[in-house]
C-alpha cells in the first residue's frame, strides 16, 4: 500500500521525469480503411451477396414470414456458437455439443413422460446440458487431457447414453405449454428463438469485450503460461467455459425438441461441425486469441442465408455437407491468408512513414 | 599471413524499416580466432546470415581468397569453403549421429547411390578428432545435450571448410564442456582455419580470440588486435558510451523485516528453506542449474505447492494457494522466461500491463477503458517505453521494450516483494545496466526485492545479501561484505 502514490498520480497531464519521452496515445486507429479491412466488413458483403443471391432464387424470399422460417434453420446452432466462439478464443474446443443437446433432448422427453410440467423439463433439460458441460471441464482441467481428446470421447458418451435410454424408440406428445419455444413468436413474425439469440449475443459480446472475464480469456487463448503467471485462475476460467458450452447446448435442446416436438437419439446429428463453421466462419482464430461476437454474428446470418439458398435451390443433402467442407476448410485458410494480407500492407503503410 | 581469406566490402542489407547492415567490412585471417562483438540488434545474425548465403545482401562485395562470390543458397557458402555452427542447431532426433552430421553433405557412390559405409567411416574419425566417445549408429536422442552439440559441430566440419563461423557457441554450455570447445578452437587455428567467434562473454573473448570487430546499430565501429584493448574499450564500442559502473548498486535504505520464510519445504525439488526479507534489500539467490532456485521461488508465487514450512508477507501469514493469492498479497514474479511466461505478445500493450490488476479498474466486472488506459500510459511513459501507441502488439516491440512491459505490469499491480528470476539473461550490456539500474530505483522506494542470478558477477554486484543453494537446500549465504566469488562457487558446487 506504501506505494498507492505512484498509481494516483495516473492521469493524462502527468509530466514525467524524462523530458523526452513523448505522450503515448491510446491507439492510431480511425483510418477508414482500416476499418474497411476488417473481415467483419468482407462478411457482411458475403451477407448482402447471399441474400441478393436468395431474392433473385425465389420471389417469395423476401416475405416476411419466409424470412422468419428462414432464421429457425441456424438459430439453435447459433446459439451454441456463442459460448463456443469464447472457448476457442481460449484455445480450446467443444465437439460434444451435438450429443449434449440429444442427451438433453433425452432426459426432457423422459421427464415429460413422467407427467412432469414444462417449466420443469426447460430446467431439467438447461441443467443436463450444464452438468454435461461442467462434465467435460472437469475431466479436462483436472487431469490435463486435450479437449479435442475428452470431448470426441464425450461425443459418444453422451449420445451413448442417449440410445441406450431410448433406443429404436421416439418420444412424442410433448404438452402445449412447451410449444411454445421453439414454435412460438414474441412480436409479429419475430420469433421466440431469434429473440432469445439476439439477446444471448448482446450478452456474450459484452461478456467478451467488455469484461474482466472476457479480457482474461483472451490472454488464455493468447497465451495460457502468461496468463497463468499474471495471476489468472486458467483452469477455473476453463471449467467455467466448458460449463457455459453445455449449458447453452441444453438451451438450444429445449428450443429444438420444443420445435421439431419430438426426440430420437439421432437428433441434432452432426451439428457440432456447423457450430464450429459458424465461429471460425466469424473470424475466431482457430488457434484461438483472436475473434470477436459481431464477426460470430454475422456469419451465422451468412450461413443461414446460403444454406436456405441452397434448400430453395433443392440442392440435395449429400451436396450441402460438401459445401458445408469445402466453406470449413476455406474458411478456416482465409483468415490466415487475410491476415497476411493486412499484415503486409501494415508494413508497407509503416514504411511510407518512415 | 596478413591475405585475408575473408573480406567483406561495404556490405548492406536492409529488411522493411529497418537498415540491418549499413556498409560494414569484415576481415577474417587463416590461423586466427576473431570474435564479432555487439549488442542485441547490432547486426550480427544478419552477418551470419549473408555469411551462409541464407540472406542475399543489398550491396557490397564477398570475396573469398582472391574471388568475389555471390550466395545465393546455403550451398553455395559451404562450397566456397565457409560453414557455420549456429546458436541452436537443427537435430534430428530420431536420426542417427552419422544420418545427422551428413544431413546436408551426403556422400555418394559410383551408382549415385548414398555411400553409407563412407559415411560412417568418416562420421567415426569426426567423432574421434572431437574427442566424442559416442557411435556413429546411435540415435541423437540419447545423446546429452553436450554431445548432441559436439555432433553438430561434427556436422559442421564435415564440409571440411577453410572458414568456421560459431555463432555464441558456449550459451548453453558447461564449463567443462566450455573447455572442450577451447581446446577444439585451438586445433582449428594450429590447422590454420580461419574463425569468426561471435559471443557476448568477455572472459572467452579474451581467452581465445586474436582479433576483433565490433558492430553497432548495423555498422562497423572498430576492428584490430585484442592483445590492444581492454574489456572497457570493448563495452565503449559496443554501447557507443563508456560505462562508468557497471553495477549501479544504490545503497537504499533497509528497513524492517517484510517477508519471513521458515522451513519451507517440497517432496522432491527444495528442503528446509528459511530466510528473511527486508524492505529495501535485494535478496541474491544463487546457485547452478537444478539446485531448487526457481522452484522455491514459484513456491513463494502460489504456482507450487509445498508440505511443509511457514511464510509471512507484512507480518501476516501467507499461504499462496495460486498466483492471483500472491499478487493480492503483494508479492509478483518476473518469470526468467520474458517471451513465453511473461508478455502476452500477441496482445496490445495496454492490456498486458493491466492484466494482473484488471480488478482494480472495473466496476461489477466491467473494465473501465478509460481508466485502463491512463494506468497503461502512467507505466509505460514513466519506464520510457519506444512505441507508436498503447494499442500496439507487444510483438511488434524491440525486446527491450518488451522487457518494459512486463516490468510496468508488474510494477501496476503496486507490489512489496518483486521476484525476478535470472533478470538479465540474454540480453546485451545495455539493457542489462538498464535493468540493474531500474532495480536499483525499485529498492531506493522502498520496495524488496529477491534475485535469482546465475551470474556472479550481478549476484555480487547487485545483493544486499546472497544465499547460495545446492541440490535443494540453502548451501551458505552471505553479506556483501563478506562474500567472494570463491567462496560462493564452492558452496553452489558442493565442495564446501
Amino acid at each position: 500500500m506504501n506505494r498507492q502514490t505512484l498509481q494516483q498520480t495516473a492521469p493524462h497531464t502527468t509530466q514525467h521525469q524524462t523530458g523526452n519521452q513523448r505522450f503515448l496515445p491510446d491507439n492510431l486507429n480511425g483510418a477508414w480503411r482500416n476499418r474497411l479491412l476488417r473481415w467483419e466488413t468482407l462478411l457482411l458483403v458475403f451477407v448482402a451477396l447471399a441474400f441478393f443471391a436468395n431474392t433473385q432464387l425465389s420471389p417469395y424470399f423476401l416475405d416476411p414470414w419466409s424470412l422468419s422460417d428462414a432464421t429457425f434453420n441456424f438459430t439453435e446452432k447459433a446459439i451454441i456458437a456463442l459460448p463456443m466462439a469464447l472457448l476457442i478464443i481460449a484455445r480450446d474446443i467443444d465437439l460434444s455439443v451435438a450429443s449434449t443437446i440429444a442427451l438433453s433432448s433425452v432426459a426432457m422427453g423422459a421427464a415429460n413422460s413422467a407427467g412432469i410440467d414444462p417449466a420443469g423439463m426447460v430446467a431439467i433439460g438447461a441443467g443436463v446440458g450444464l452438468l454435461a458441460g461442467l462434465f467435460n471441464g472437469y475431466i479436462i482441467t483436472r487431469f490435463d487431457i486435450p479437449a479435442i481428446v475428452v470431448t470426441i470421447g464425450t461425443m459418444s458418451l453422451y449420445r451413448g447414453i442417449a440410445y441406450i435410454v431410448l433406443g429404436d424408440g421416439v418420444y412424442r406428445d410433448y404438452p402445449q405449454g412447451f410449444a411454445f419455444f421453439g414454435q412460438g413468436y414474441v412480436y409479429g413474425v419475430i420469433s421466440f428463438e431469434f429473440t432469445l439469440f439476439l439477446l444471448l449475443a448482446v450478452i456474450f459480446a459484452v461478456i467478451l469485450h467488455k469484461t474482466i472475464f472476457g479480457r482474461r480469456v483472451f490472454a488464455i487463448g493468447n497465451n495460457p503460461t502468461a496468463a497463468l503467471f499474471s495471476g489468472i485462475n486458467v483452469k477455473r476460467h476453463r471449467m467455467v467455459l466448458f460449463t457455459l458450452v453445455g449449458l447453452l447446448s441444453g438451451i438450444a435442446a429445449i428450443l429444438l425438441t420444443s420445435r421439431i416436438g419430438s426426440t430420437r437419439p439421432s437428433i441434432a446429428m452432426g451439428w457440432e461441425l456447423e457450430v464450429i463453421t459458424m465461429v471460425v466462419l466469424g473470424g475466431v482464430s482457430i488457434m484461438g486469441g483472436a475473434g470477436s461476437i459481431a464477426g460470430v454474428f454475422i456469419a451465422v446470418f451468412l450461413m443461414g442465408l446460403v444454406t436456405f439458398g441452397m434448400g430453395l435451390l433443392n440442392v440435395p443433402g449429400i451436396v450441402m455437407s460438401i459445401f458445408t467442407g469445402i466453406l470449413l476448410i476455406a474458411v478456416i485458410g482465409t483468415p490466415i491468408i487475410w491476415r497476411r494480407v493486412v499484415q503486409a500492407q501494415k508494413m508497407r503503410s509503416k514504411m511510407r512513414g518512415g | 599471413m596478413d591475405t585475408p581469406v575473408l573480406e567483406l566490402k561495404n556490405v548492406s542489407k536492409t529488411f522493411p524499416g529497418v537498415k540491418a547492415l549499413d556498409g560494414v567490412g569484415l576481415q577474417l585471417f587463416p590461423g586466427q580466432v576473431t570474435a564479432l562483438i555487439g549488442e542485441n540488434g547490432a547486426g550480427k545474425s544478419t552477418l551470419v546470415k549473408v555469411l551462409t548465403g541464407i540472406y542475399t545482401p543489398d550491396g557490397g562485395e564477398i570475396r573469398v581468397g582472391d574471388t568475389v562470390v555471390e550466395f545465393h543458397a546455403a550451398t553455395d557458402a559451404v562450397k566456397s569453403g565457409i560453414s557455420a555452427i549456429h546458436q541452436e542447431a537443427v537435430m534430428f532426433d530420431e536420426l542417427s549421429v552419422t544420418e545427422n552430421i551428413f544431413i546436408n553433405n551426403q556422400d555418394r557412390n559410383w551408382l549415385g547411390m548414398l555411400d553409407w559405409p563412407l559415411m560412417r567411416k568418416r562420421a567415426r574419425q569426426l567423432l574421434e578428432y572431437l574427442d566424442v566417445p559416442v557411435d556413429p549408429q546411435t540415435p541423437l536422442k540419447n545423446l546429452s545435450v553436450a554431445h548432441k552439440h559436439m555432433v553438430s559441430f561434427a556436422s559442421a566440419l564435415s564440409h571440411n571448410s577453410n572458414i568456421v563461423i560459431m555463432d555464441e557457441p558456449t550459451a548453453s554450455l558447461s564449463h567443462q564442456e566450455i573447455n572442450d570447445l577451447y581446446k577444439l578452437v585451438r586445433r582449428l587455428k594450429e590447422e590454420g582455419k580461419a574463425i569468426l567467434f561471435i559471443s557476448h562473454k568477455f572472459d572467452e573473448i579474451f581467452e581465445i580470440c586474436d582479433r576483433y570487430t565490433v558492430f553497432r546499430d548495423g555498422q562497423l565501429v572498430g576492428s584490430g588486435m585484442i592483445s590492444d584493448v581492454t574489456q572497457n574499450d570493448l563495452v565503449a564500442m559496443m554501447v557507443g558510451r563508456t560505462v562508468e559502473q557497471v553495477y549501479p548498486k544504490t545503497d537504499a535504505e533497509i528497513g524492517p523485516v517484510v517477508m519471513t520464510v521458515q522451513g519451507l519445504s517440497h517432496p522432491t525439488e527444495f528442503n528446509d528453506i528459511s530466510f528473511d526479507l527486508r524492505k529495501g534489500e535485494i535478496l541474491g539467490f544463487y546457485g547452478l542449474v537444478g539446485a531448487g532456485r526457481s522452484e522455491v521461488m514459484q513456491a513463494l508465487f502460489g504456482l507450487t505447492k509445498t508440505n511443509a514450512g511457514s511464510m509471512t508477507l507484512q507480518n501476516k501469514p501467507y499461504t499462496p494457494a495460486n498466483t492471483s493469492q500472491a499478487i493480492s498479497s503483494g508479492l509478483v514474479y518476473v518469470p526468467e522466461d520474458r517471451q513465453h511466461q511473461g508478455a502476452i505478445l500477441s496482445l496490445p500493450i495496454f492490456q498486458n500491463i493491466t492484466l494482473p490488476r484488471l480488478g482494480g479498474l472495473s466496476c461489477h466486472g466491467f473494465i473501465d477503458m478509460a481508466r485502463e488506459y491512463d494506468v497503461a500510459r502512467h507505466y509505460a511513459q514513466s519506464l520510457n517505453l519506444k512505441a507508436a501507441s498503447l494499442s500496439e502488439n507487444v510483438e511488434n516491440l524491440s525486446g527491450g521494450n518488451q522487457q518494459k512491459v512486463v516490468i510496468g505490469k508488474w510494477l501496476a499491480t503496486n507490489p512489496n516483494v518483486i521476484v525476478v528470476d535470472e533478470p538479465t539473461k540474454g540480453i546485451d550490456i545495455g539493457s542489462k545496466s538498464a535493468v540493474h539500474q531500474f532495480m536499483g530505483d525499485l529498492v531506493a522506494q522502498g520496495l524488496s526485492v529477491i534475485m535469482v542470478s546465475s551470474e556472479l558477477p550481478e549476484i555480487m554486484g547487485m545483493s544486499d545479501r546472497i544465499i547460495v543453494m545446492h541440490e535443494g537446500r540453502i548451501a551458505a549465504r552471505f553479506d556483501r561484505d563478506t562474500a567472494s566469488a570463491e567462496a560462493i562457487v564452492t558452496a553452489a558446487t558442493g565442495a564446501a
